[in-house]
């Protein structure tokens, strides 16, 4: 039987239009073995549930460059859980101040990650957080 | 509530977790394809190949965006392949399908190929099923972007579009074998690039020098088995047709959809549904076997024997042709 694949949506939310960390960040999942779905640019809390709906993923990483996330991230939460997909583990990347790490954590965003975030670190806390789950 | 109960009640995420566990090949995924099958059976499925670049999911965005508007659910199944090192995969069409968001008309599915060649996964034609069994109207199946020889898909769909863009290649190209000869819509997109007369000249030429003619599908060297009843001598044919696309503007949209309509009525009316339909679902049948009988032969077999003949067969003491042979009487005695 075909090993269980990890599954993760990646997506960039809000208006800001560079990609290049996400890309880095898709490339890098990829090369561990994981599938990732690409979204692109400028999609909305609604359009990124629906896609982790549609492609039943394990996994939601978003990047968030426009300072936008304490908008953004809640009601990404808030659509997966109204969709029944509250075991989907966010991870958030981009700038985000130390002030509002805690509480994004204590929302419920497994993992964000700053300027200079080894990818390493990024595909085995992934790895680690969908093994909890299972 | 069992999952495929759910499904057949428009649960999405219930479809969405089914279509988790065709695609891993689970023993539920096993379980709830049996239960689903007598659900299936009803949708037009439409197939959507050609050369990386062509502007395929652009294509698909436009199609589902008339179908949806049209009142018809539509599902898609979005093929990008795997790496062969590591496995991983970037799906990337959905990029393309930006307009699709939101319209509860329209269900995209990504899905990488996880090693199988041929533009399709080994799974494909289940998830086909459960999207079938599931009520959609419409399933757009778009294969990994594909050379020349990746022509899987014409066994799954009822209608192969294949799609063609200015500049990729002379009339020889038009002439060789394989992927121009499933297509029952040659579609040539980005029509609004210099150099689309020449495209529609060679594939037009393509088309004339070739007798139209009722397709059977050699397999391994072998024709598939033909239906009961042989073709008949005035039984219609169909000639592939050539439109002209624009895809990120949606030129052309409407024509295209009036060809595969086209094509859908030929089907129904010379009895073509049912020998595609039987090419699909002896194509499964087949490779379900082929399948089963491979691992339970395997796991009959003593490891160390296996080994053993493995051993022997690079150590050029037996030829593995040889060694096939032998492991096969073998477990015949």
């Amino acid at each position: 039987m075909a090993e269980r694949k990890i599954r993760v949506l990646v997506a960039k939310p809000g208006l800001d239009g560079h990609d290049r960390g996400a890309k880095v960040v898709a490339r890098a999942l990829r090369d561990a073995g994981m599938e990732v779905i690409y979204t692109g640019l400028r999609q909305t809390p609604e359009m990124i549930a629906e896609a982790a709906l549609q492609e039943d993923v394990d996994v939601i990483g978003i990047s968030i460059l426009s300072g936008a996330h304490m908008a953004l991230v809640p009601r990404i939460l808030e659509l997966i859980k109204a969709n029944g997909q509250e075991d989907v583990k966010l991870f958030l990347g981009g700038i985000i101040p130390d002030d509002d790490i805690a509480q994004l954590n204590k929302m419920g965003v497994t993992g964000i990650y700053g300027p200079g975030a080894s990818t390493e670190d990024i595909v085995s806390e992934i790895r680690t957080a969908v093994l909890k789950r299972a | 509530m069992s999952l495929s109960q759910a499904l057949l009640n428009q649960d999405r995420r219930a479809l969405s977790r089914l279509l988790t566990h065709v695609e891993n090949n689970s023993e539920e995924g096993r379980k709830a394809l049996d239960e689903l099958y007598p659900h299936s059976g009803k949708a037009h499925l439409i197939g959507i190949t050609g050369a990386p670049g062509t502007g395929k999911s652009t294509l698909v965005n436009q199609l589902a965006l008339h179908y949806s508007k049209e009142g018809k659910r539509v599902a898609i199944l979005a093929v990008d392949p795997s790496s062969p090192f590591t496995g991983g995969a970037v799906l990337g069409d959905r990029v393309r399908m930006r307009d699709l968001a939101g319209d509860p008309n329209v269900f995209i599915r990504s899905m990488a190929t996880r090693g199988s060649l041929g533009g399709l996964a080994q799974t494909t034609a289940s998830m086909v099923q459960v999207f079938d069994a599931a009520g959609f109207d419409i399933i757009l199946v778009e294969t990994v972007g594909a050379g020349q020889a990746e022509v899987d898909i014409a066994k799954l769909a009822h209608t192969t579009l294949v799609v063609e863009a200015p500049g990729l290649g002379d009339d020889i190209q038009a002439i060789k074998a394989g992927i121009l000869e499933i297509a029952d819509i040659l579609v040539i997109n980005k029509a609004d690039r210099p150099g689309v007369e020449n495209t529609e000249r060679a594939l037009k030429g393509m088309l004339e020098l070739a007798h139209p003619a009722p397709r059977v599908f050699h397999h391994h060297g072998q024709k598939m088995a033909l239906p009961a009843q042989a073709p008949k001598a005035d039984d219609p044919l169909w000639i592939p047709t050539i439109k002209r696309t624009v895809a990120k503007d949606g030129i052309g949209t409407k024509e295209l959809v009036e060809s595969i309509e086209d094509h859908l009525a030929f089907l129904h009316e010379g009895g073509e549904w049912a020998t595609r339909e039987r090419t699909q679902l002896q194509t499964t049948f087949e490779s379900l076997l082929r399948e089963n009988l491979f691992t339970r032969f395997l796991d009959e077999l003593s490891p160390e024997i296996y080994e053993e003949t493995l051993s022997n067969i690079m150590l050029r003491k037996q030829s593995p042709w040889s060694a096939a042979e032998a492991l096969l009487d073998r477990s015949k005695a």
